[in-house]
This record gives C-alpha cells, sequence and structure tokens, in this order.
C-alpha cells in the first residue's frame, strides 16, 4: 500500500493498468471455469439426448456427441410401451399434476389471507402449528393416510394424489403466499373495508389479484413437484392404465432387454420435456422463489 | 381486536371459514394419521386383519432384530454424510465464483440450477444408471483417456452408493442459488470497512463473507440434510426397486416402502416410520443447538 501511495504518478498508472490487466485475466479464468464446469454438469442430459437418437446396440460403443442419423425409432417404439402406450401415462401425469396445481393454488391461498389478514382465535399457535408440518417428513403420516384411503375405496384412483393438496397439506406454498400478502399494503384492505367490502369480498377483489405472483410461483412448483413424484403414485395407482409418466419409465426399465435401451432413453428424455418447458417459460420465476424463501428445489 | 364479542365471533366464522381446507388437512391427513402410526408401531398390522397389540416388539426389533434395518440406516447415514457436505461445498463454491460480479451471471446460475429441478425425477435416475453401467460413458472415457479398465459402479456395493452420493451432488442448484442471495444481502459497506482495515481478500473472505453468511449455510445444511433422510426415488431406480446390491444402497425409505407396501408389515413399517421422525428430530435439534457455537447473526438483531 504505501509504495503505491508515495510511487510517482507515471509509476502509479502503470500498476493500475497491471491490476487492470490482471482483473481481466482472472475473470477470463472464472469464465473459462465456469464453462468447463457448466458442460460436465449438462454432459449427462446432453448424453441422454443424443443416445435416444441411437439405435439400441450402438448407444454403448458409440459414444460420439454427434449421432450419424436421427433413430426415430427409439421414439416411436417408446410411445407405443410395454403393456401401455404412453400417450396414456401422459395424459394421466398432466391430469394430476394440473389438479395439483388448482388444488394448491385455491386452498393455500385461502389459508394464507387468513393468516395474513384475518383475525381469529388461537392464531399463533395454530400458525406455529402450521410450520412445523413444512418440516415434517411425510413418511411419518404415510401409512395411516394409505389405510384412510383404502377405507374409502380410494386405492387406483387419483383421489389420495389430489386430496391433500385441496387441503393445503403442502404448506410451505402457504407460508410463501402469507410472506408475500404481509408485502400488500394493508390501506388497499381498508379502503375496501370502509366501502363495505367483507373479508370474502377483500380476498377475492384486492388480494387475490395482487397474489398473481406468488400464485404462479405455487403453480410452477406444484405442477413440477406432482409431476415428478414417484413415490405417491407407486403406492395409490397400482393397475398399468392408470400410471403416471414416472411408472410408465419404471414399467420400461423393468422389463428392459438390450432391444430397449434406446426406447427407455426416448422416453426418459420426453418425460423430462414438459420439466424443460416450464424451465424456460418460469425460470425467473423459480429462481426467485427459491431465493426468497428456500424452498426445495 | 373486536369491539363486541359478537363481532368476534362473526370474525372467527369467517376467519376459520378461510381455514377450513388446512384444518381439515391437518386433522385427517397429518395429525390423525400421526397419531395413528405411532398406534400402529406398537401393534402387528398386516391391512386385512385386525391390528394386534405387540407392545414394544417392533421397536426391540428395530433395535437389535433386523440387520437389513440396520444396513439401511448405515446407508442412509453414509448417503447424508456424504451428500449433504460435498452438495453444499459445489453450492458455496459456485455461488462464491457467481457473486463476483461476472457477466452472464443469469445464464451460468440456470445452467447450474437446472439440475437440482430435473434431478429428482426417475427419468434422470435412469440416465444416471446408464452413464456409471460398466459400459456406460464414464467407463468409456476412463478406458479411452487413462486406460482403466474401471468396475461397474451400479452392480459393485462399494461404489453403488457412491453414485448416489453424485447424483445429489449433481443437484447442487438450489442451496447455491439461496446462496447467492444470501451473498447479495452482504452489504458493500462491510467489505470497504475490511479493505481499510487492511484486510486482504483471503481476510475479507474468512473474516467478512463466512461470518455474515453462516446463517444461510445453516438454513442450507437444515434443510438438505431433512431431505437427504427422505430420498427414495434415487436408490429404487438405479437398485431396480431392490436396495442392492448386496443392500448397499437400501434406503432408509426404501426399507420403509417395503415393509409397508410390498411386505404389508405396517405396524412394524410404522415403527421405521416413527424413527425416521425421531432422527430427523434429533438431527434437527442438534443442528440448532450448535447454532449458538457458529451462526453469526447480527449483533444488533
Amino acid at each position: 500500500m504505501d509504495a503505491i501511495e508515495t510511487a510517482p504518478p507515471a509509476l502509479n498508472t502503470d500498476i493500475n493498468q497491471i491490476t487492470k490487466k490482471s482483473k481481466a485475466r482472472s475473470r477470463l479464468i472464472m469464465h473459462g471455469f465456469l464453462i468447463f464446469f457448466g458442460l460436465i454438469m449438462l454432459y449427462p442430459l446432453v448424453w441422454l439426448a443424443v443416445s435416444s437418437f441411437k439405435p439400441s446396440n450402438i448407444i454403448f460403443s458409440d459414444t460420439s456427441i454427434i449421432p450419424r442419423h436421427f433413430e426415430w425409432q427409439n421414439y416411436t417404439k417408446g410411445w407405443a410401451g410395454v403393456a401401455a402406450p404412453f400417450k396414456i401415462f401422459f395424459k394421466n401425469s398432466f391430469v394430476v399434476a394440473t389438479l395439483a396445481v388448482i388444488g394448491n393454488v385455491l386452498s393455500c391461498s385461502f389459508v394464507a389471507y387468513a393468516f395474513a389478514r384475518l383475525e381469529f382465535s388461537f392464531k399463533r399457535p395454530l400458525f406455529a402449528l402450521m410450520l412445523m408440518t413444512i418440516m415434517l417428513p411425510v413418511h411419518a403420516s404415510l401409512i395411516p393416510q394409505y389405510i384412510l384411503f383404502n377405507a374409502f375405496g380410494w386405492v387406483n384412483t387419483i383421489f389420495p394424489i389430489i386430496t391433500p393438496k385441496f387441503l393445503a397439506v403442502e404448506a410451505f406454498f402457504i407460508f410463501l403466499m402469507v410472506q408475500f400478502i404481509r408485502g400488500i399494503p394493508r390501506e388497499l384492505d381498508e379502503a375496501a373495508a370502509i366501502d363495505g367490502a367483507g373479508p370474502i369480498r377483500i380476498y377475492f377483489s384486492i388480494i387475490l389479484p395482487l397474489l398473481t405472483p406468488a400464485l404462479v410461483t405455487t403453480a410452477v412448483f406444484s405442477f413440477l413437484w406432482t409431476y415428478e413424484d414417484f413415490l405417491t403414485p407407486l403406492i395409490y395407482l397400482t393397475s398399468i392404465e392408470n400410471y403416471t409418466v414416472p411408472q410408465g419409465l419404471r414399467l420400461l426399465q423393468a422389463s428392459r432387454g438390450a432391444s430397449t435401451w434406446g426406447a427407455m432413453l426416448a422416453m426418459s428424455l420426453l418425460s423430462l420435456v414438459p420439466m424443460f418447458i416450464v424451465f424456460f417459460i418460469f425460470q425467473r420465476k423459480l429462481i426467485d422463489g427459491i431465493a426468497t424463501t428456500g424452498l426445495k428445489g | 381486536m373486536s369491539i363486541t364479542p359478537n363481532l368476534s365471533k362473526k370474525q372467527n366464522a369467517v376467519a376459520f371459514l378461510f381455514l377450513s381446507p388446512w384444518i381439515l388437512g391437518f386433522v385427517f391427513l397429518t395429525l390423525g394419521p400421526l397419531m395413528g402410526s405411532l398406534y400402529l408401531s406398537f401393534t402387528d398390522y398386516d391391512l386385512f386383519t385386525a391390528p394386534e397389540w405387540a407392545g414394544t416388539k417392533n421397536y426391540a426389533k428395530l433395535l437389535g432384530g433386523d440387520p437389513r434395518y440396520i444396513q439401511s440406516l448405515k446407508v442412509t447415514f453414509g448417503y447424508v454424510l456424504f451428500s449433504v457436505p460435498l452438495k453444499l461445498g459445489f453450492a458455496l463454491f459456485i455461488a462464491l465464483i457467481l457473486n463476483r460480479g461476472l457477466r452472464g451471471l443469469g445464464i451460468y446460475r440456470s445452467v447450474f440450477y437446472l439440475p437440482s429441478l430435473l434431478g429428482g425425477s426417475v427419468a434422470v435416475a435412469i440416465m444416471w444408471r446408464q452413464i456409471f453401467s460398466y459400459d456406460g460413458i464414464i467407463n468409456h472415457f476412463l478406458w479411452n483417456y487413462l486406460g482403466y479398465d474401471a468396475p461397474s459402479w451400479i452392480t459393485n456395493p462399494d461404489y453403488a452408493l457412491g453414485t448416489l452420493v453424485l447424483l445429489a451432488a449433481w443437484q447442487f442448484g438450489a442451496p447455491m442459488v439461496i446462496f447467492l442471495a444470501g451473498l447479495k444481502q452482504i452489504p458493500q459497506d462491510m467489505y470497504d470497512a475490511a479493505a481499510i482495515d487492511g484486510a486482504r481478500p483471503v481476510q475479507q473472505f474468512f473474516y467478512v463473507t463466512i461470518p455474515l453468511l453462516t446463517p444461510i449455510i445453516f438454513f442450507n445444511f437444515v434443510m438438505q440434510t431433512i431431505g437427504a433422510f427422505q430420498a427414495f426415488t434415487p436408490s429404487y431406480i438405479i437398485s431396480d426397486g431392490s436396495g442392492g446390491p448386496a443392500d448397499s444402497t437400501l434406503f432408509y425409505t426404501l426399507y420403509l416402502y417395503e415393509q409397508a407396501f410390498t411386505d404389508f408389515q405396517m405396524g412394524y413399517a410404522s415403527a421405521i416410520a416413527w424413527v425416521l421422525v425421531a432422527i430427523i428430530a434429533a438431527a434437527t435439534s442438534i443442528s440448532f443447538l450448535s447454532a449458538k457455537y457458529w451462526v453469526h447473526y447480527g449483533d444488533e438483531n
């Protein structure tokens, strides 16, 4: 430090130039490292995409990234499936995921509005209970839930999967929305209340429209998590025509012979496509949602 | 808050109308089942005949009479112990580089985040299984470039769990995003003040960045640990639903699933589930107790 301060002006600018240069160089190194590391991270996905277009018998022997010709057979074969076509699995998955989105958005926004804006008895202990359920592992209630749904005759239907969403069981979405509603100015509610609006009118005409960003975050995560969930369908959906996409993939995996590698990889990639699309459309929302609430990824 | 008790009643009625989905869910799908599985854990129950009281038999079996259960504990603790630090290490390392004000931050962040969005899916587990199989791409590289005839990672009991740890580490993007948000919260004044006091970048890192980031490190650590104990899909797919080879990937939740839904030992499986709750509660409590020794919450707050 001292040397720089006492150095003549000419030398000073030299040093500035040198530090500028070394900064530029360290930036270049960092970019180089990040690009290299990013490529390694993405490599498995690229490999999956490329391999899904290769004939089954050369998937492993041919390691090149560029396929010599596109083998659509993997897709047609995979799409036909082993016991039922993937069309059915995709349809089932989209139905379940869409209902999960509707359920979470409706139920969690109701509950969040009550916690954020309304006064009621036992508010603090109930809020604490709600937060505690976020940390609770699903396995703790899994077996009695199964017994309950089994008693309802709901095994092999989608009700065990979507009912929890309509009953706000995924409490982190409540928490997300409570945080968001607290940021909406109370003056808006109060003005509406003076005009004679009750809590229900205020919810629908003031809070719900302003809550849209949090609703979108909730919808996106609900869709993705329900779409990729394997454990719940595995337990509840028992006949093949009710399977979701992850179960369809598992079926393909279980019946594999060397000739079905290609089909399995093709369907695996296809099953990721809806997630890619959601990711590209909503990446800002996803990343902001994670950054602000620490939702699991 | 209310002027008349009457109004309060009405307020309560409206509020509980809004709360009703959650209350129903909490009573019937969370609290009730929680109590139910606690009761079942003291019974023999196969779903088809009424539960029979078994006292502490199930718990006694967990403690010594079931080698596969002990194995599932070992596997799961091994997985948590290696995957969580590895994942958080990558997350913090990359977040620190990304926080240097480089161009293209958004693109890098998306690229690194993408795997943690897809990573829990069956498709990615299938992909991972192929990549690490004997004739998979990893071994092709090792053979072609290093001349190393590597084992079959997936079917070798010594390495199978390692591939699952790597799959977890590959998904470091979500904690990385949280670290990045935390790093952005550290005021530039802190660094300026440290620089004036003569702190070099390395010292700034250890005396400014790390202490101010400890709440975020703590948060990520707790959340990732809780999540890691509950991992299921990767081990199910990579081991073909068996936890093999030689039970080396028999995750806790996989054994729970097997006991409950393939063997219909619902009483025993409930005991397994409750021990998981206890383990996660204990791990979380220990983390919180340790927090006062290393987590730095600003002095004034």
